[in-house]
């Protein structure tokens, strides 16, 4: 069975980049625009790992995963963080509320399915 | 990344940098309010983030300049000067420029950047070290030598909730090279007090690699400082240094250490610390060993069951159970994981797919699953012309797979599981699949299908393993299948394995191989028809059922017999070996199931089960079409060993032709 990605990201086109490389992999994507559409999503919807940017309207990445890490049946869901070289401070706030891993920011698809193989195998 | 995805990320980043143009003409008005400047850096980070990932570098390294200087006023707060709001107007003017640019006038923009960062720096001098680390990504070379590291890894109680899963890290490791992981239970309380949630568990790794230790940095990349040691082992093999070199300081002299010290590459000594090498060959003789000690136990059992002596019972007993751990234990040695063999694969598919122009992703599941090493040896080859075929014929050119709407990339997948005393390997693509139409005319011009006979599926697929579809060229362009295929299915017939095919035209072709885990002892089971004993592999025996004269005589002569409401074809060995005499009033019938077939076989008696040694037959025998081997009873005497495929076939065969 194919696993599922949850990917939240406020460009589409980085959504679009997420979801067509993990596509190719065979792995299923679902799409949020910010952290509380993600949550939203995460409501009704099983996901094996969720892919979060940090900078976002209405609920940033760190809201996000304490969200997830809130939730008795997300609490042990894979996240990874986009974030750039410049957010060492932010990243280790990310770190405190819970994410695994992040991605540097500008990354190509290799690094993107290595990050991902390596946190959901 | 096509057109179509780019033209969407240009429609959006238009959008953003209509954002980023209001943000900072509200920013004019009142220049140190934090939000609009956070507006500002957002822009400018998405925009850096995805023109990155659409390709547009130049653009990206641009943006990411500007973002730096307003990241230094979002972390430092401060009033954005006039002059930089008006640089910064004319910066978003030139990432536009930048995107949409084609062809020549693209060197005339990177001029233009160039000297507008320098202008970005005569504004803020400050922001100018911050610059100059641009993302350089530091790749050392790694150490070409196999060494020896110890890594010790403790995650924080709260590892679990931040989603780690260690066992994604250990697949990882293991990719590196030969590893060996010792977990730590020390910190595991008592049951009452156990919080599952939490992890109590350390992990001791032994890893011998060409990688470097950067390489397992970068798999503990997500793990903190402090839960991680990594201790390059000396050479000498003495015990690891005290301290082990944390990861976050000077671990990349502890890689040139151990560089320096073992130009040797990987020596018996640096294994030595927690393994032997020993030659192959002493284990082979361990294993016949063993087979004759399994033979002698056998007699032995056999003949304390046969006098009434409590205490020879008893020691038969003791020496049987000996006799049992040291076989599991001996061939256990020898098994090996079929991962490595794997990962030679994920090369030759890179290989074999850039040099025919197409794109194939491999992808292998199993890794981990252990196979006489015997076994997977022969099977390499076997395996990589599978593969090849899988490429050549398979998959399909990138343009031809759009444009019957799949992805461009084609997958070839490994997958390794145990099924009681087997191991079954299937290589699957996503490719073409098997032109059952070719396959068929190949079929009648060889003689292969009498004429008007429609095969059954299986069967027609089957026939690519026949020897003559081999060298011929034009099926291959047409079907897409078929080169050598007689050739691995003789090395798989030849570790007493079995091959199957099932495709689906247009979606895929899966390969199965299915293989004993070992090639010296099987279990079995014993069945006599008149005087002569034969074995059967347990391993494919379903269940044993009666069968009286009446029930022969209720289908009509025909081999047919009734299960349970489910109608099984039988073979009457008695008749196939041709042996003498009166069968008994009750005949046995032994229901066995292969590849989703099941087959009976009538025989007189069924014995019971045995641990069978096997004996490959000389040379004479070794082409008896229905016999595999041959092994030595507990009372001396010689019992064949069925080859139940080969048996089910050549009925087949003989009923067609019939």
């Amino acid at each position: 069975m194919s696993r599922t990605i949850l990917a939240v990201d406020d460009s589409a086109s980085v959504r679009m980049m997420l979801s067509f490389t993990l596509k190719e992999s065979g792995y299923r994507v679902i799409e949020a625009a910010d952290g509380r559409d993600g949550l939203a999503m995460l409501k009704n919807q099983a996901v094996d790992m969720v892919i979060t940017d940090l900078n976002m309207p209405n609920l940033d990445g760190i809201g996000l995963i304490r969200g997830i890490r809130e939730n008795p049946t997300t609490r042990f869901t894979p996240v990874i963080m986009l974030t750039t070289e410049s957010q060492d401070i932010r990243k280790n706030d990310a770190r405190a509320a819970g994410a695994t891993g992040w991605i540097t920011k500008p990354f190509g698809p290799e690094q993107l399915l290595a990050a991902v193989r390596k946190v959901i195998g | 990344m096509n057109d179509h995805y780019r033209r969407i990320f240009r429609e959006e980043a238009s959008e953003l940098l209509i954002e980023l143009e209001t943000a900072l003409l509200d920013l004019e008005q009142s220049p140190s309010d934090i939000d609009l400047i956070g507006r500002v850096f957002r822009a400018l980070h998405t925009l850096k983030g995805s023109s990155a990932m659409f390709g547009y570098e130049e653009a990206a390294a641009f943006t990411h300049e500007i973002e730096t200087v307003f990241e230094l006023f979002r972390e430092g707060g401060g009033a954005v000067g006039k002059e930089l709001i008006g640089l910064t107007l004319q910066a978003r003017d030139l990432i536009m420029a930048m995107l949409t640019a084609s062809g020549e006038s693209t060197g005339d923009l990177a001029d233009r950047a160039r000297q507008m960062v320098a202008s970005f720096q005569m504004q803020v001098p400050v922001a100018a070290t911050a610059m100059s680390s641009t993302p350089t990504a530091s790749h050392p070379l790694p150490a070409a030598v196999p060494a020896a590291f110890h890594i010790r890894y403790q995650p924080g109680e709260e590892t679990f909730r931040s989603g780690v899963n260690p066992v994604t890290l250990f697949n990882e490791l293991h990719l590196l090279g030969e590893c060996r992981v010792t977990v730590i239970t020390d910190a595991v309380p008592p049951l009452e007090e156990l919080d599952p949630s939490r992890c109590h568990l350390a992990w001791e790794i032994h890893l011998v690699t060409d990688a470097g230790i950067d390489a397992i940095r970068d798999v503990f990349i997500f793990a903190g400082d402090d839960e991680l040691e990594i201790t390059p082992v000396e050479a000498t093999g003495e015990a690891a240094k005290e301290n082990g070199n944390r990861l976050s300081g000077n671990s990349q002299e502890a890689a040139a250490d151990s560089v320096v010290a073992e130009p040797a590459g990987m020596e018996p000594g640096r294994e030595a610390i927690s393994s032997i090498r020993i030659p192959a060959e002493k284990l082979d003789t361990l294993v016949n060993l063993v087979g004759e000690l399994v033979t002698v136990q056998a007699r032995l059992s056999q003949t304390a069951a046969g006098r009434d002596d409590a205490e020879l019972v008893a020691l038969a007993e003791e020496v049987e159970r000996l006799t049992g751990e040291l076989r599991d234990s001996a061939l256990g040695i020898r098994m090996l994981p079929i991962g490595s063999t794997f990962n030679r694969f994920r090369r030759l598919v890179h290989d074999l797919a850039t040099e025919l122009g197409k794109e194939v992703d491999i992808t292998c599941h199993g890794d981990e699953t252990e196979l006489d090493k015997t076994v997977i040896e022969l099977l390499t080859d076997p395996l990589i012309h599978l593969i090849r075929n899988c490429i050549d014929h398979g998959i399909e050119s990138p343009e031809v797979r759009v444009a019957a709407g799949k992805p461009r990339q084609g997958t070839v997948h490994l997958s390794a599981v145990h099924s009681g005393e087997s191991v079954i390997i299937t290589i699957a693509d996503d490719g073409a699949g098997i032109d059952r139409q070719a396959v068929h005319e190949r079929g009648l011009q060889k003689g292969l299908i009498p004429h008007g006979v429609e095969l059954p599926d299986r069967e027609l697929l089957n026939l690519i393993f026949s020897p003559g579809f081999s060298t011929s060229q034009e099926i291959t362009s047409i079907s897409g299948r078929g080169v050598g295929m007689d050739v691995v299915k003789r090395g798989v017939d030849a570790l007493r394995g079995n091959i199957s095919v099932a495709s689906e035209q247009g979606k895929g072709t899966a390969v199965t191989i299915r293989m004993p885990l070992t090639l010296a002892i099987i279990e079995s089971l014993l069945v006599q028809i008149g005087t002569d004993c034969y074995m059967l592999p347990l391993s494919l025996v379903e269940e044993c059922l009666e069968l009286t004269g009446n029930d022969a005589a209720r289908a009509n002569g025909r081999h047919l017999i009734n299960v349970r409401g489910q109608i099984i074809p039988y073979i009457r060995l008695r008749d196939r070996f041709g042996v003498c005499g009166a069968p008994p009033a009750i005949e046995q019938v032994v229901v066995t199931e292969l590849d989703g077939k099941r087959v009976g076989f009538a025989v007189d008696h069924v014995i019971g089960g045995h641990q069978t040694v096997i004996k490959s037959l000389g040379k004479v025998f070794r082409n008896v079409i229905g016999v595999s081997g041959a092994t030595i009873l507990g009372d001396g005497t010689v019992a064949l060993i069925l080859d139940i495929a080969e048996l089910v076939q050549a009925e087949e065969q003989a009923e067609w032709a019939a």
